[in-house]
């Protein structure tokens, strides 16, 4: 592993294929890294597969706009992948302004034999050329490559935060600050615009599209969070532009907690269908939220993440911890939801036996198979010997994206630049 | 990370303003600092600039209830900003409890003006919340305040709103152009020329392109 953290290797985005066999990070310089889980062989019941990387390639470069005198970050916001159609794997990335489709496949047969060229690929002298031969097929070492089969350019004045795979299959949506469109696989030059909430004078603008995702099972469903709490569900039947939401969720504001970093500590970082399409979840900067669909005025579960994080707002508004985006996991069973907190922590709550645990992710505790020991942080008072004191807590450390597999107890978590793969263990 | 709260002195000369007043300025001039600095980058992070322009919005109306909408006297205020915000439970507790003040007998139409103690040296941003003394801190709050302070004279509910009004400048048409629409081709460089009806401002001073593929940018928008 490497000593010194350069920002081009800090992880910005996990997420597992539909299977589970791969798993995609995307990092700040632009660069997507896929892991492959190793057959599980006979032989050896007791080894669970591990996860091995199957391909590397630099997805965005650094872009520069001329006009705006902007440069454009290469850092991979998202990555996202399409069920498995074919041989070959299909996954969406994007930056802030352009996604991109990348086809993944696997090469281990190469021809040869050429007639007019050599095997070094040279072009030979026809006049030397005196039979003819078929270029056979043979074995070569297996070979992963990766091709961008589709661009999605020019769509977004602001900058890009979700992308969402449609169950349809054909059409997908990316959503800015402002703005969601939906777009068509096949189609890179038109979009179709299906939420705007910009204001027609910027100087009214107070409220900002901070995550959108579609119904895992309704097509014609999605949601958008927005930076002051709400969620909002929209039916692409109703209209054209979805301006009018169908569903609006939005807890009440609880007076006696209230500051001026209540707005702030509001704002919804992260939504996510459950798998079942019942429930959505939200991650705000304290904690996790847990709705059903057919209740719109509060959560029916609300999780502390952090809460003794509460009275420390304003340094954290100072260093601008406090607009950190921490993003939210469910597993496979939608029994367990997970997400991530500061010191390399990450938390994870058991809906229904409302047991939750705090586990870290650091190099010390990381032997392989080792077992994750529970931590705790203390708020106050006494703090005993394997407690951490909330002024310990180290801020850069900061665990914004994790990734859970869709059937197994398998999770990865990203701490900065380095990535963790964490199994049930095996009894 | 966290620096301990001095423990304040309960000295003669502290200054009459309770100590909720001086939390709630504190926080309005960092938060000013940081929409100033939003405002400097190139690519503001919209999500952030919006939540700290609300923050302030919401400090300015309380202000503005209160009829406390001017900066305390600063030569009796002993204290460094910073230790201001380190103690902050204040702050960090309900808006409504019992740590509001009187409201302060200023002039309720009296300009938000920074009264610098001393015109010392200018102090590069980062070394705001480094500084020793109070008068270090007022001097360099100073430069970059003023400037925000220029907009905020006059004191309109909508003088926050100002600061939005750059971000998005003469991009209201390209937006027509850019999304919604058909729209251009991939790469940059034909999407540039269905830029070519809006007027281009030109690069400004501060740009790091090569003077190569300026040259280029500019080869397309002059044959357009």
């Amino acid at each position: 592993m490497e000593t010194g953290t350069t920002e081009a290797d800090i992880i910005s985005t996990v997420e597992f294929n539909h299977t589970g066999e791969l798993l995609a990070t995307g990092d700040k310089g632009g660069r997507v890294v896929i892991f492959q889980r190793e057959q599980e062989s006979k032989n050896q019941v007791h080894r669970r597969g591990e996860y091995n990387v199957y391909s590397t390639f630099q997805s965005h470069e650094p872009e520069f706009d001329y006009l705006k005198s902007l440069e454009i970050e290469e850092k991979i916001n998202k990555i996202r992948w399409l069920p498995q159609q074919n041989a070959a794997y299909f996954l969406l990335s994007t930056n802030d302004k352009t996604v991109k489709l990348w086809k993944v496949s696997e090469r281990d047969k190469r021809p040869e034999g050429y007639n007019l060229k050599d095997e070094e690929g040279r072009l030979r002298d026809p006049a030397t050329i005196t039979t003819l031969r078929v270029p056979v097929l043979r074995p070569m070492d297996l070979m992963v490559e990766a091709t961008p089969r589709r661009v999605f350019a020019n769509a977004h004045t602001y900058h890009i935060n979700s992308i969402s795979v449609n169950s349809d299959y054909e059409t997908y949506m990316s959503a800015d600050d402002l703005r969601i469109n939906l777009w068509n696989f096949e189609i890179t030059n038109q979009s179709f615009n299906i939420v705007d909430i910009k204001p027609a004078n910027m100087e009214e603008l107070t409220e900002v599209i901070t995550a959108a995702e579609f119904h895992p099972h309704h097509c014609n469903t999605f949601v958008y969070s927005s930076s002051k709490g709400t969620i909002r569900l929209c039916d692409m039947r109703a209209s054209a532009l979805c301006d009018r939401h169908t569903k609006f969720f939005e807890e009440p504001e609880d007076p006696s907690n209230r500051s001026f970093f209540s707005e702030i500590i509001s704002s919804i970082s992260d939504v996510k269908f459950s798998h079942s399409g019942r429930y959505i979840m939200t991650r705000d900067y304290l904690t996790v939220k847990v709705w059903d669909l057919n209740m719109e005025n509060r959560p029916i579960e609300t999780y502390q993440v952090h809460d003794y994080l509460r009275s420390k707002l304003c340094s954290l508004y100072e260093n601008d911890c406090i607009f950190d985006k921490f993003e939210c996991v469910w597993n496979g069973s939608d029994s367990v939801i997970m997400t991530g907190s500061y010191n390399n922590f990450f938390r994870m709550f058991d809906r229904n036996t409302k047991r939750d645990v705090t586990l870290e992710a650091s190099r010390e505790n990381s032997k392989p198979r080792a077992i994750l020991k529970p931590r705790k942080v203390c708020v106050g008072g006494k703090r005993r010997k394997d407690e951490i004191s909330v002024d310990s807590l180290d801020f850069s450390k900061k665990i914004l994206h994790t990734a859970w597999h869709p059937s197994e107890n398998i999770i990865a978590v990203a701490a900065t630049n380095n990535l963790y793969i964490f199994q049930d263990k095996v009894n | 990370m966290f620096a301990r709260g001095l423990k304040r002195k309960c000295a003669e000369d502290e200054e009459a303003a309770p100590a909720y007043s001086l939390q709630r300025q504190s926080l309005l001039d960092m938060s000013l600092v940081k929409l100033q600095l939003c405002h400097m980058l190139v690519e503001p992070n919209l999500c952030r600039s919006v939540l700290i322009a609300n923050t302030v919005r919401q400090i300015q109306e309380e202000m503005t209830q209160d009829g406390s909408w001017c900066v305390p006297v600063p030569q009796t205020a002993g204290r460094a900003s910073r230790d201001r915000l380190v103690s902050t439970e204040i702050l960090c507790r309900s808006a409504r409890e019992g740590a509001r003040p009187a409201p302060d007998p200023g002039d309720p139409a009296s300009e938000l003006q920074v009264v610098p103690a001393a015109q010392a040296p200018g102090v590069p941003p980062g070394g705001v919340w480094d500084g020793d003394g109070p008068r270090e801190n007022r001097a360099s709050f100073h430069k970059s305040l003023d400037q925000i302070f220029e907009t905020l004279e006059s004191q309109s509910p909508g003088a926050v709103e100002e600061l939005f009004s750059d971000v998005d400048g003469s991009y209201y048409d390209l937006d027509a152009v850019l999304t919604g629409m058909v729209g251009g081709a991939k790469s940059g460089q034909d999407g540039l020329e269905a830029f070519a009806s809006t007027a281009a401002p030109p690069p400004s001073a501060g740009c790091k392109s090569d003077l190569g593929e300026l040259d280029h940018v500019v080869e397309i928008l002059v044959e357009t």
